[in-house]
């Protein structure tokens, strides 16, 4: 019984390094609305349809049916989440647990139920889900439940639309054509975003394939933000001579009104 | 109409913004407060991140101060060479603030101070003053033509006497430098004008007439806010200008109609007006500490809150 488990890891393990050596069967071929979102004045969030084909050099294989996972993740960056408790009748921060690194955005969009066509082993390899896609290294010794850190961070995120979980939402044409839209939200932080597409048969990934989208301010937005980094004493006189100009404005607009 | 703010890095309402500025400006010019108390909850009310809201608030402050103070100044109702005292005694209070305030951060909880500290200086100002105008409306009703002389306290045996035209007064300047002193410590570590604190102590502790206590409080807020500004501009990078350009826009055309509005009430009622609207703002803060919050854990950029 050992022995042919053994032979069946030794297997698995050659026909894995087989897989990657050779050019996987299918392919992507991806296509995008846009390669980069350009923050402006009226910037007020973002709509990126992500569209492409499954390229094959041979006649496509019958089953397990082909699935398609689209993931959107946003600049990484740790994260401190604080927890409140009663002390003395008053609510404080009482924890903190630092995340490693959380991107600031991320969309996950498939055309069926996440674990129905991802299995565990291969979303911890490419981590694809949202829980995945944070990294959290070590708590404190005295925080316990730290997973629930985790959770909190996720739940506060997905309810400003931040993190997203879009089952189904990609479309699938007979199993060759797809296509998703995914909405940004209007406060996005700037940088690359990475976009992932996963080909899956039988939950295992099949091919991926990775491009990268910017998002970056422009014009009034980017110098104003360039400003205030470079030249931060001349971005706070600026501020504030604009302040005493208005109010001076003002002053004087009223006094000829008054009269 | 949505407008992206560059630095806080968020989308918000325009019109909602120029209301809130146009709002905290007529309170501005009624009552000589720069009104940080209350605009920098509402910022953060609608989105925009704390460190961003307080620095960006200052910015506005010196906006909405000065188009006050120009009107005062027409009305010659500002004792500058009481509101320059004050300053000096302002500014090095102001930094004194800051080293206490980054000392606390060191040591963690520095949001709970800044909570408690609003809580306890609102709670204390705003009570005070409300008990001693209705007190004031009362006595004035009565008998409305006897003008109170004040009585005199230790405050008048000081020495370094000088002479306040303006005001009235000849008094020693060591309380308007403590008393300057004092706000600039608070200002720096409420992240506020210090107006709210300011107006009761020009008014009880010196003895200033309330027409020219608001415009003198305008002239020293001016400065105070201004220093912030620089010293958020240049350290924190908080500073959003177009968010600033929206509040102050609101603001300055908010503070000229505060002030008209201001001189046709009377002293007693605009301090009740006052007192009410300071604790208004206290027992809101004070409900956020006392009841549970729907959502226990909050999210703060790793480094920067540290």
């Amino acid at each position: 019984m050992i022995a042919r488990a053994l032979l069946g890891l030794v297997v698995a393990l050659w026909s894995g390094a087989a897989l990657a050596q050779e050019e996987p069967l299918e392919e992507v071929v991806l296509g995008l609305s846009r390669d980069r979102v350009a923050i402006t004045t009226q910037f007020d969030g973002s709509e990126i349809l992500v569209f492409g084909a499954v390229k094959r050099e041979a006649p496509m294989p019958p089953d397990p049916p082909l699935e398609v996972i689209v993931t959107v993740s946003g600049p990484s960056a740790p994260v401190l989440v604080r927890k409140k408790a009663r002390r003395f009748g008053i609510w404080v921060n009482t924890q903190a647990v630092l995340v490693d690194a959380a991107p600031s955005f991320y969309a996950v969009a498939t055309t069926a139920p996440l674990d129905e066509i991802l299995s565990e082993t291969e979303d911890l390899r490419w981590k694809i889900s949202i829980d995945r896609a944070i990294r959290s290294v070590g708590a404190p010794s005295e925080i316990t439940e730290a997973a629930r850190f985790t959770e909190a961070l996720i739940r506060i995120r997905e309810e400003k639309d931040l993190y997203q979980m879009r089952e189904g939402k990609v479309a699938l044409d007979q199993s060759t054509l797809f296509r998703t839209a995914l909405a940004m939200p209007s406060d996005l932080t700037e940088g690359a975003y990475d976009i992932r597409i996963f080909l899956t048969r039988g939950r295992d990934v099949v091919s991926s394939y990775t491009t990268v989208i910017d998002v970056n301010k422009v014009g009034l937005e980017r110098f104003l933000f360039d400003l205030s980094r470079a030249q931060p004493l001349v971005y706070g006189l600026m501020s504030l001579a604009i302040a005493i100009a208005a109010g001076w404005g003002a002053s004087a607009a009223f006094r000829l009104l008054r009269r | 109409m949505q407008i992206y703010l560059p630095i806080a890095e968020v989308s918000v309402n325009a019109f909602l913004v120029l209301g809130l500025g146009g709002m905290v400006g007529v309170l501005s010019g009624m009552f000589g407060v720069g009104g940080g108390f209350l605009i920098t909850p509402l910022l953060f009310f609608i989105g925009v991140p704390p460190p961003v809201a307080v620095a960006t608030g200052a910015n506005q402050i010196v906006a909405s101060s000065f188009s006050g103070l120009l009107a005062h100044l027409q009305r010659k109702t500002v004792d500058l060479k009481m509101g320059t005292v004050l300053l000096v005694g302002g500014l090095i209070g102001a930094a004194v603030g800051v080293y206490i305030f980054n000392y606390l951060r060191s040591l963690g909880q520095v949001d709970l101070l800044v909570r408690l500290t609003y809580v306890l200086f609102l709670g204390i100002v705003g009570t005070l003053m409300f008990i001693e105008s209705i007190v004031a409306l009362r006595r004035s009703r009565r008998a409305p033509v006897r003008t109170e002389r004040k009585h005199r306290t230790w405050i008048h045996a000081l020495p370094f006497k000088m002479r306040f035209r303006t005001s009235a007064l000849y008094i020693s300047v060591i309380p308007p430098i403590l008393v300057g002193l004092l706000v600039g410590v608070l200002a720096a570590i409420m992240g506020v004008g210090g107006g709210f604190i300011m107006v009761p102590a020009m008014i009880y502790l010196l003895g200033m007439p309330t027409k020219v206590v608001v415009g003198t409080s305008l002239f020293q807020i001016i400065f105070v806010t201004g220093f912030t500004t620089l010293l958020h501009a240049t350290t924190n990078y908080t500073v959003d200008v177009v968010l600033a350009v929206l509040l102050l826009v609101g603001g300055v055309i908010g503070a000229q109609f505060g002030t008209t509005l201001g001189l046709k009430l009377k002293a007693e009622q605009l301090r009740i007006l006052l007192a009410l609207l300071v604790m208004l703002v206290c027992g809101k803060l004070a409900l956020d500490l006392l009841l549970q919050p729907s959502e226990l854990y909050s999210l703060a950029k790793a480094g920067v809150a540290r």
